[in-house]
């Protein structure tokens, strides 16, 4: 009758690491030695990446023209105060000159900036149907109830392209000309607007609906554009691949923007001549003024701006960074201090 | 196997569950049932008319109100699931909330995602639960349809004979016939059975995990049907209560067709789940089947406690309803403005409604909080239950799985029955702890008797067990030791059944040690609980030895003559009866493990007890009586032998058992003979033993058994019982057999139990009583102090209360044994009237109660016994470390004042050097008087002035113990030790309060003779006056109570049945691992829940911030620019399994610094970890943490193209990140798991993204993020973003959390550093780090290191202590390990290691040569004792002094020598206390602590 240590009962649990809770296991101590090794790597990289960044969006330029027109600034108010309060404003067109004292450096990107204008009002927002946009028969027929009151006309013909954004579509258009000698021709610049939106949604989100009888026109027959506009959807450019849905302006302007201010592009200078940038000379904008925006406090905004590895310019990242890395080494010294107190009080301690 | 007991649990609450359901089903038909009357008839089915269908039909008719015996416990069927299901989980409030919230989602105006994406989540959570639920179900009803398919026999009408028939189909008024070992599929009334007498043995276990065997009687009137039972002649109608719950009662009688009627009690119903044993076969029929049996009816299982937590997070979920509202109001607000503002202008970006009217601003706020409250419902995450749900199912399972929790004597785990309550167990402020069988063994040796005022003092017994102590202790011991081998060897005659070799075998397998004799008595303990050898193995006292032979002797002699006991002194005669009551004044079975037991009935005259008057008369005739002589001896052979043998044994002579006595204590070596000659002579008895084999008694409580197996060490064994008779083997007069004429059995109003017997050698009607003293005493012959003899017996009387007393203060269980002789006609009179009793159908306890009263009054003083019911292992070390952590303990016991006190010094509740308030009242004014006195006391001593003494009303028998004169000072605070009657008077209503102050203000309350709704009162009432948490912790059904009224109830798993585990929440098997339980498991599971509910209401508020802040730039439209997506899986999937990971496996401190440094507990006390100023500081750091994760991507992204989910998914990003780091520095504990669980959330989130942005174009209105995130990730803004922002957000955070971790530690910091200081050294912490750093309790380290120096005196000083004459071999052997070679530490180091417990003495003693070089300088100050004493293995102490820090190992040492001074002064006279080496002990801490 032995009984031998080693026999085990039958609700004897396992002797395991995991079920004994004796994994190996990694305990840091949150102290003033351990961290501060890391507040200082930290800080030093940081500041390190700061300066970086600071310096590389130094390094974009910028230049904007606020052309809302508010009295007494610039030529645009005359066509402002003609907006005012006539629905459709009538054409009216004003112009921006500047000159440039050096070579502006490309690519440049032609951006308008519409401030206080809340694309992303939830009710504005969502006030768009991705079915109808993406060509699909029933939905250009049938517009999703989101799209309301922009959903049918009066009349009861689904409007295409339905909802709120596509019925505030930005339609200010401008064209910029280059006098290369004081006194010289003005020689308009070419604006690449060929590439301004996403590939995916030029290419997968915004389809056309299937041609009919080889004409976009017919297939958008029976509906109505949306109320604000003044052609129709396939008139949006006599390009036939950007107009309807995948007219390009269009597809940018359907991206709502997160903030209330907010740039889209415009187009691009990068073809012929001005494929390094702009050069020395004097310019005009020419600004096809229709979009009113002063009702509601807005401002409407035209930039160039050059371009870097990190995007447009944006000094905030490189300025957060710098600070955030002066916070830690900033840190890391009083953490240094108190070590050094506990240190030697530790010491006593074990003297004692 | 792991899948039955799971099965099993299922099933539990399964049952529970279903019973819960079942209840209003019940109700209803209880109310009809009451239509019917309060009791059911039962009439034979075989009686119905014989064709099918008609018995169906019938049966129908006759029982439709009656269940049959199918078992079912499922709750749903295939149809009724999804709707029943639904119904329930919809009980659930934040499931309706999250309901709501989603068919909110689909009113138009106001939704704020796709609707049913809004619904996947709460879907998800429903379907998991469902899931959940059917599983259950389903397992329950694989188990149901297990049970439901067992066999059993069945009377068949048609087949005329038993027929195999499923459980199922058994109804009420069948016959079932039963084997041996079959389990009982209903409640029957036993009808017949095959033992000849008509009994038949049960085991509860199933029932109520008892182990022992409970008989149970035929129905009166079908024990004298000699024939077998045939069921086709039953025609008799039973009549008895409709069912229910109350296992220990049974009413109602059986009515035969003459008319006659005959009661039924509980001893006739067999009831389902037991099992039968040790009867071959009976029959009985079914009267409650299925769910009516009492033991379904009984089923109550895991009760739902909220825990103190969940009540705290609950009220901090408001606080977020709260904030959730308030930011929807402000929201509503700015949207209203904002409408107003922008409508006027004719903004482009102003829609209209649909319409096309304008939207007044009040609809828009209207409509903007509705949304609001859609897409802020993440504050209040649907994941937070399912996920402390889940966290505490794994901290169940973790705690169950621990090892060390695991008692291997008794093969069982923790249990834990309540699954929602693991984080109360860090929390615990007062404990409330029974005695017996809770801090003791609940394992009763015999240790002394006083016989006719003389005392026996059992010396060699004391020894003995001793031994057994230090073998308990020391577990592996290689060395045999002669001295323990010839005490063992040579035990009283019962020995004879050992062979001495086996005895040797055994015991140089000392390897295994006692906890393999453990083990073993308890594998045997499955036929027959009490058991092991230290039970049964009693040494005589030489002297009553000699005296119960002499009287033996001279019975033999004189055993025909007249007036046989009135010749003998009446000393003698005393002795004589004082053992035959030990014998046969109890219930203890005796049986053999051949089983069933097949007796040879000899005279089926004297088969049953007396039953009527007539028969009375009959068997008292003189002629019977001459028969009943001769029936002493059952069979000629056996006699003659006997005779022969006790030749043998009288020419052995009692001298020479002297001798022997004397020889085995002399030194040890030189006693082999002695040895020699005492196994000759056993197995010489052996041999002349023809029913040689080994009795096993079987008793109802341990006591009994252990009184029995005394009698049996004074050759005065009961070898047999039947219901009639009881057979008792003396060595000379051979086998008596008594008439057993009644039992009244023992209940605890009465406290005493009796036996009706008719003397065989005297022809007397003898009534034995056994029972307590204060009991007892009261009922003795009132004795005159006129003549010679009443004063003798007085003085007897006298004497007998001073040993019952003395035994009382040595922690003895006393007994006492008295006797009256009635005269014939006395009896006849009593029978009359107890015949009526037995027969009343009504109130017949109350009359049988009054009867019993009428027997045991007169009483003749035999003796006294105490018992000692042994301190469970490790009681004094655990209830030390709970005091440390904080705890405070009181202990409420039924037992006697002085008995309890005693078990308090030993398990050193109480303290030696501490003053005890003693508080025994007589009245309610008393009680008030004294009161206010002690609360004086009390405030005096803590304001420092002298104080008054308190001389209360200190019972008479009972002053020793009252230290009140120890003067004041910063020391330890006073205890309180009151009785049940003057709680009775505190507890009530006017002086509670006081009452309750006096007891917060002592260190210690001890409350004894307290009846189970006082403790339950007292739990109540510091549970709800002092706010505390409470733990209760008992063994018994007395407990069951008080354990339901604490927060956490803990039961014991050990002898005293299942009831107290099926109300606890916890069961543990032993005392001592509540420490691990509370000071490891509950500080853990306390922590982790609380973390990580903090860190969910972070992360809530801190998601939610992003989204409020974003109001402030999007009109207060509520719209996100978090995708939908990720807001309503955010929570579910991205976020869910790191906090899971670190909820179930983050350990703050490792457990070997929780043990070693038990004041870790009090953090959880304090509620330190999640208390509200916590939730408001991390609420606090979350908006922080918000405003940084906004507004770093919002500067980052302003004025730039990005549209609202270029710009929203960063900030999504840099949530998760910021979550993830918010968590790892909060995780304190690494593992892989944590570092794979933030891997897969971060690359969960990412595939989840990069599949959902690439998926579908158009599909997923309102948003549209297609091609989102493979953008971004192009982007080097969007790592940028991604990087600065965590860190950001975190730095307060590191920086504090650092800053505090240096600066201001808290315990729990220390602790951490301890443990890193420390890896894996259980008992390394510096002494000098837990002096200065930790605020240690103020009596624990300074005072014992300083003595530490001074230990060589007071270790000789406590031996000196030791009475050394009588028994200089005991003092050796406990010695002898102290002069183990310290060579044979590499033996017993390989031996350790296989012991359970984190340490083992090698390391001890290693720490001490290596670890710190202080100490070692200080043992060589010490000199030789100090190593020597950790060497010693067998020190109980060493277990748990390796888990101390190293100083208070030194101190506790200190105590144990005191200890053991105490043990061994036992053996001597009583002194009294304060003791000697105690009050040197003080002096050395007062010479130190001037000195230092």
């Amino acid at each position: 009758m032995i009984w031998s240590a080693t026999s085990r009962g039958v609700h004897q649990p396992d002797n395991t690491a995991f079920t004994q809770q004796r994994l190996p296991a990694w305990q840091p101590l949150l102290s003033a030695s351990i961290v501060l090794p890391l507040f200082f790597c930290v800080g030093l990289a940081f500041i390190g990446l700061g300066l970086g960044l600071y310096y590389s969006s130094n390094g974009i330029k910028e230049l904007e023209y606020d052309y809302t027109g508010n009295p007494g600034t610039g030529n645009c108010s005359v066509c402002a105060a003609a907006g005012q309060g006539r629905a459709p404003p009538p054409s009216c067109s004003c112009t921006w000159y500047f000159s440039l004292p050096e070579l502006f450096q490309g690519p440049v990107f032609l951006y308008y900036e519409l401030s206080n204008f809340y694309q992303n009002n939830r009710r504005y927002s969502v006030s768009r149907d991705d079915e109808q946009l993406s060509g699909l028969q029933s939905a250009l027929r049938h517009p999703t109830n989101e799209c309301a009151p922009y959903q049918r006309t009066a009349t009861g013909l689904p409007i295409a392209p339905c909802g709120a954004i596509a019925n505030s579509l930005f339609n200010d258009s401008f064209s910029l000309w280059h006098q290369r000698r004081p006194g010289g021709p003005y020689v308009e610049v070419p604006l690449d607007r060929t590439s301004i939106a996403w590939w995916t949604d030029y290419h997968v989100k915004f389809r056309n609906p299937p041609l009919v009888n080889g004409s976009l026109a017919l297939a958008f027959q029976g509906t109505a554009p949306p109320p604000n506009w003044h052609r129709p959807v396939y008139q949006l450019s006599p390009d036939p691949n950007n107009t309807g849905f995948i007219n390009q302006d269009f597809v940018v302007w359907m991206r709502t923007a997160a903030l209330p201010t907010f740039r889209k592009l415009y187009a691009r200078i990068r073809q012929g001549n001005y494929s390094a940038g702009l050069p020395r000379g004097s310019y005009f904008v020419n600004i096809t003024y229709n979009y009113p925006v002063s009702s509601f406090g807005g401002h409407k905004l035209i930039i160039f701006s050059s371009i870097s590895w990190m995007g447009g310019k944006n000094p905030f990242l490189g300025i957060a960074y710098l600070v955030v890395g002066s916070v830690c080494i900033l840190m890391g010294f009083v953490m240094l201090v108190v070590y050094i107190r506990y240190q030697d009080q530790n010491e006593e301690d074990e003297e004692e | 196997m792991r899948a039955q007991r799971h099965a099993a649990m299922e099933r539990e609450r399964a049952e529970v569950e279903e019973h819960r359901e079942k209840a209003p089903q019940l109700r209803r038909r209880r109310r009809r049932r009451r239509r019917e009357g309060l009791t059911r008839r039962v009439r034979s089915n075989l009686l119905q008319p014989p064709s099918a269908e008609e018995f169906a039909a019938g049966a129908a008719k006759g029982s439709q109100h009656l269940a049959d015996n199918r078992l079912k416990t499922t709750k749903y069927t295939l149809l009724s699931f999804l709707p029943k299901n639904l119904f329930e989980q919809f009980h659930r409030l934040a499931n309706v909330y999250f309901v709501f919230i989603a068919l909110l989602n689909f009113v138009p105006a106001v939704n704020a995602f796709q609707p049913g994406l809004a619904l996947a989540p709460v879907l998800f959570i429903l379907a998991v639960t469902a899931f959940k639920d059917l599983w259950e179900d389903y397992s329950r009803h694989l188990s149901d349809h297990e049970i439901n398919h067992l066999g059993c026999l069945v009377y068949s009408r048609e087949e005329k004979r038993y027929m195999n028939r499923y459980w199922k189909e058994l109804h009420v008024g069948d016959f079932v016939r039963l084997r041996c070992n079959e389990i009982i599929p209903a409640d029957v009334l036993l009808l017949s059975s095959s033992n000849p007498d008509g009994l038949c043995h049960i085991e509860t276990a199933n029932l109520d995990g008892e182990t022992n065997l409970k008989r149970r009687q035929v129905v009166r009137g079908f024990s004298e049907v000699v024939s077998e039972f045939n069921p086709l002649m039953f025609t008799s109608i039973i009549e008895c209560e409709k069912p229910n719950n109350d296992l220990t009662k049974f009413r109602g009688c059986i009515i035969h067709e003459n008319g006659e009627k005959a009661a039924l009690h509980k001893e006739n119903l067999l009831l389902r789940g037991c099992t039968i044993r040790n009867t071959e076969a009976v029959v009985g029929i079914v009267i409650y089947a299925g769910h009516e049996t009492k033991a379904l009816l009984n089923n109550n299982g895991p009760r739902y406690k909220r825990s103190q937590l969940e009540r705290q997070m609950n009220c901090d979920v408001l606080w977020c309803v709260f904030i959730l509202v308030c930011m929807s109001l402000i929201s509503a607000i700015g949207h209203g403005l904002w409408v107003w503002r922008y409508q006027e202008k004719k903004s482009l970006f102003d829609v209209p409604e649909s319409d096309g009217k304008a939207l007044s601003p009040i609809l828009a706020a209207v409509y903007s909080f509705l949304t609001m409250i859609i897409v802020l419902q993440v504050l209040i995450p649907i994941s937070l239950y399912v996920s402390i749900e889940i966290v505490k199912v794994c901290q169940v399972y973790f705690i169950n799985q621990d090892i060390e929790l695991y008692d291997e004597e008794t093969d069982s785990q923790l249990q834990c029955r309540a699954l929602n309550i693991t984080e109360d167990l860090g929390q615990i402020q007062y404990i409330f702890s029974d005695k017996t069988g809770t801090l003791t063994e609940n394992k009763m040796v015999f240790r002394k008797c006083t016989v006719s005022g003389i005392e026996y003092s059992h010396d060699a017994n004391t020894q003995r067990l001793a031994m057994y102590q230090e073998a308990d202790s020391e577990e592996e011991e290689v060395v045999p030791r002669s001295a323990s081998l010839s005490l063992h060897s040579s035990i009283g005659g019962h020995q004879s059944m050992r062979v001495p070799h086996r005895v040797q075998s055994t015991r140089s397998h000392r390897r295994t040690g006692s906890w393999a004799e453990a083990k073993r008595a308890n594998v045997l303990s499955r036929h027959t609980a009490f058991s092991s050898p230290m039970e049964k193995d009693i040494i005589p006292d030489p002297k009553l030895f000699e005296k119960v032979s002499k009287c033996d002797q001279y019975l033999a002699t004189a055993r025909h003559q007249e007036h046989l006991l009135t010749q003998l002194p009446p000393e003698l005669s005393d002795v004589f009866d004082f053992f035959i009551a030990l014998t046969i004044c109890n219930t203890v079975l005796v049986t053999s493990p051949d089983q069933p037991r097949q007796k040879v009935s000899v005279q089926l005259e004297l088969k049953s007890p007396v039953k009527t008057i007539e028969d009375f008369l009959r068997r008292f005739t003189p002629s019977r009586l001459a028969l009943g002589c001769s029936s002493i001896g059952n069979l000629p052979t056996s006699r003659s032998a006997n005779k022969s043998d006790s030749n043998f044994m009288s020419s052995l002579s009692s001298d020479s058992a002297l001798l022997q006595l004397e020889q085995r204590l002399g030194p040890p070596g030189p006693d082999v003979t002695g040895n020699g000659i005492r196994s000759q002579a056993a197995a010489s008895w052996a041999l002349g033993c023809q029913e040689e084999r080994e009795l096993r008694y079987e008793a109802e409580s341990p006591d009994e058994a252990a009184l029995v197996y005394a009698a049996r060490a004074y050759n005065c064994a009961l070898v047999d019982r039947l219901p009639d008779q009881v057979c008792v083997e003396l060595p000379h007069l051979g086998r008596l057999t008594f008439e057993l004429l009644h039992t009244l059995s023992f209940d605890s109003i009465r406290k005493r139990m009796s036996v009706v017997i008719r003397h065989p050698l005297t022809d007397e009607i003898n009534v034995y009583t056994k029972g307590a003293d204060s009991a007892v005493m009261d009922l003795l012959i009132p004795c005159t102090s006129d003549d010679a003899r009443g004063r003798h017996q007085k003085k007897i009387q006298s004497r007998t209360q001073k040993y019952l007393n003395l035994y009382a203060v040595e922690g003895l269980r006393t007994l006492c044994i008295a006797k009256r002789v009635l005269s014939k006609e006395e009896y006849a009179c009593w029978l009359q009237r107890h015949m009526e009793a037995e027969s009343s159908l009504d109130n017949r306890e109350e009359l049988l109660f009054q009867s019993a009263l009428r027997l045991e009054t007169n009483l003749h003083l035999l003796g006294a016994t105490g018992i000692e019911d042994r301190l469970q292992e490790g009681v004094p070390e655990t209830i030390a470390k709970l005091r440390q952590a904080g705890l405070q303990i009181w202990v409420l016991t039924g037992d006697k004042q002085e008995t309890a006190v005693n078990i308090a010094y030993a398990c050193k509740l109480l303290d030696q050097d501490e003053e005890v308030i003693t508080f025994n009242a007589e009245s309610q004014e008393a009680c008030a008087a004294l009161l206010n006195q002690c609360l004086q006391y009390v405030q005096s001593r803590d304001s420092g002035s002298t104080p008054e003494k308190i001389s209360g009303n200190v019972s008479e028998t009972f002053s020793p113990l009252c230290q009140l004169s120890v003067p004041p000072t910063s020391g330890p605070r006073p205890s309180l030790v009151i009785d049940g009657r003057s709680l009775a008077y505190a507890l009530e209503k006017s002086l509670e309060d006081k009452f309750l102050f006096l007891a917060k203000q002592c260190r210690s309350v001890l409350c004894c003779r307290s009846t189970p709704l006082q403790k339950s009162m007292m739990v109540k009432l510091v549970r709800s006056k002092l706010k505390a948490m409470t733990l209760a912790i008992g063994d018994g059904a007395n407990d069951v109570s008080m354990l339901q009224v604490a927060d956490v109830g803990v039961g014991i798993a050990g002898q005293e049945g299942m009831q107290v585990v099926m109300a606890s929440d916890f069961a543990v098997p032993r005392f001592r691992y509540l420490e691990r339980l509370l000071i490891v498991h509950g500080h853990w599971c306390y922590s982790r829940i609380a973390n990580m509910v903090l860190y969910f209401f972070y992360k809530n508020t801190m998601f939610v911030g992003l989204l409020f802040w974003f109001q402030f730039y999007c009109g207060f439209s509520a719209s996100a620019m978090i995708d939908q997506w990720y807001l309503i899986f955010f929570n579910l999937l991205f976020s869910s399994l790191p906090q899971l990971v670190t909820g179930v496996l983050d350990k703050d401190v490792p457990a070997h610094v929780l043990l070693a440094e038990p004041q870790l507990y009090k953090s959880g006390q304090n509620r330190e970890e999640y208390r509200p100023r916590a939730f408001w500081i991390n609420m606090a750091d979350a908006t922080f943490q918000s405003l940084v994760c906004f507004f770093i991507p919002y500067w980052a992204y302003f004025d730039s193209d990005a549209d609202m989910f270029t710009w929203g998914t960063p900030i999504t990003t840099v949530a998760l990140l910021t979550f993830l780091l918010h968590l790892s520095i909060e995780t304190k504990t690494w593992t892989w798991f944590n570092w794979i669980a933030c891997g897969f959330s971060i690359l969960l989130f990412f595939i989840v993204a990069l599949i959902y942005n690439a998926s579908c174009a158009t599909c997923y209105p309102p948003s549209n993020p297609y091609w989102t995130m493979q953008t971004l990730m192009g982007d080097p803004v969007f790592y940028l973003t991604c990087f600065i922002a965590p860190v950001a957000a975190l730095l307060p955070r590191l920086f504090f959390k650092a800053l505090q971790g240096t600066l201001c530690p808290t315990q729990l910091h220390l602790g951490r550093q301890l443990a890193k200081r420390y890896p894996k050294k259980p008992n390394t912490p510096k002494d000098a780090f837990v002096q200065e750093q930790l605020p240690v309790e103020p009596r624990n380290s300074s005072s014992s290191q300083a003595l530490c120096q001074n230990d060589d005196p007071q270790t000789s000083a406590s031996l000196e202590e030791v009475p050394v004459q009588e028994n200089p071999s005991v003092v050796s052997a406990n010695m002898l390990p102290k002069t183990l070679p310290s060579q044979e530490y590499s033996l017993l180091e390989g031996l350790n290691s296989q012991a359970p417990g984190s340490s083992t003495p090698k390391e001890v003693a290693q720490d001490v040569c290596t670890q710190d070089p202080k100490i070692k300088q200080t043992s060589a100050v010490g000199a030789a004792p100090l190593p020597s004493i950790f060497k010693l293995p067998n020190l109980s102490s060493l277990n748990w002094i390796s888990s101390l820090s190293l100083v208070s190992e030194l101190g506790s040492v200190l105590q144990f020598s005191q200890s053991t001074s105490q043990v061994d002064k036992e053996n001597g006279e009583f002194r009294p206390r304060p003791s000697q080496p105690t009050e040197d002990l003080k002096s050395l801490r007062e010479q130190t602590a001037k000195s230092v």
